[in-house]
């Protein structure tokens, strides 16, 4: 079990570490995006008149009441400020640390993140594998913004993810060139079947907010991934050093 | 050795041997790390999806 605690161990530094820097990012870049979107959304539907004729209006017109984007509606939700950056950092760091995990293990079986420019490699590949390929066809939405059925999206989603990491295995590590190849047939097949998209696209969100949420999410992104990489970097030497001077013979 | 000595298992058996025990271990950890990411990015309970809300859409998951 020593490999599997190591692993363990160094994944949870890492994660922890990129989750926090990514936190700080989004706290300050896509966060207030969403809350800017999140004004169109609640105003959306509050454009309908309120007026005398409430009384003898049809049911009907109470639905649109409904925002799009209802999943506020019941349940549990932190309120906003403090509690609401709380949960997520703490999404950062849990899934900081689960994204360091995979990137461990794909990493150790290619013999481990030795050097700092490795783990920018490293962590480029995660970058591409996580939000770039999938960002294609699905790129970030504010809230508001129309979507297909969430299922299908989910789907192609991990399908893209799936691939885009075989993929790119194979053109790096591919020993034959039509191994090669075959990689990059599986970077393109995702787009080729192409993600699920809304009927329409057309929403209370300006584009321009939209592109910036693009940018920003992909951006803070790649730095989330070369922090990452960088700290498997830094910290693999030195839990390989405690491993070692510890136990040197025990596997 | 020089391969046994730079990896995350302390140094020991022959690199056949060392791989095959490697295996489980990672494929665990690899395991650890797709649950919890499933878990937070991808969850349809509603307390989850909502404390996770910003996070979700700043990671770009699908949401909603």
């Amino acid at each position: 079990m020593t490999l599997f605690r190591n692993v363990v161990f160094l994944a949870a530094l890492a994660g922890l570490c990129a989750g926090l820097v990514m936190t700080a990012l989004q706290v300050t870049s896509t966060v207030p995006l969403i809350l800017q979107a999140e004004t169109f959304e609640n105003a959306a539907p509050e454009a309908h008149e309120h007026g005398a004729a409430d009384a003898t209006a049809p049911v009907s017109s109470e639905a649109p009441a409904v925002p799009a984007h209802e999943h506020d509606e019941d349940g549990w939700a932190p309120a906003d400020g403090f509690e609401r950056t709380a949960f997520t950092a703490l999404a950062n760091i849990v899934t900081g640390i689960g994204f360091a995990l995979l990137l461990v293990v794909a990493s150790e079986f290619a013999g481990g993140i030795t050097t700092l420019r490795q783990g920018l490699l490293w962590g480029f590949a995660g970058f591409a594998v996580f939000t770039l390929a999938p960002g294609l066809g699905l790129p970030p939405e504010l809230p508001a913004m129309p979507a297909a059925e969430l299922l299908p999206r989910q789907i192609w989603w991990t399908g893209t993810v799936l691939a885009t990491a075989a993929g790119l295995a194979l053109v790096v590590f591919g020993r034959a060139s039509w191994l090669a190849i075959g990689g990059i047939a599986l970077l393109v097949v995702p787009h080729l079947i192409g993600a699920p998209q809304p009927e329409s696209h057309e929403s209370p969100i300006p584009e321009g907010l939209h592109h910036q949420f693009v940018v920003a999410v992909t951006v803070t992104n790649l730095v989330f991934w070369a922090v990452l990489g960088v700290m498997t970097a830094l910290l693999r030497n030195r839990v390989v050093d405690d491993a070692v001077t510890a136990r040197p013979r025990l596997a | 050795m020089i391969m046994t000595t730079s990896t995350l298992a302390p140094a020991g058996a022959s690199v056949e041997t060392h791989t095959q025990a490697q295996t489980l271990p990672l494929m665990m950890a690899a395991l650890l790390g797709l649950l919890v990411i499933g878990f937070v990015g991808f969850s349809h309970i509603e307390a989850v999806h909502n404390a996770g809300h910003d996070y979700r859409h700043s990671m770009a998951f699908p949401c909603h």
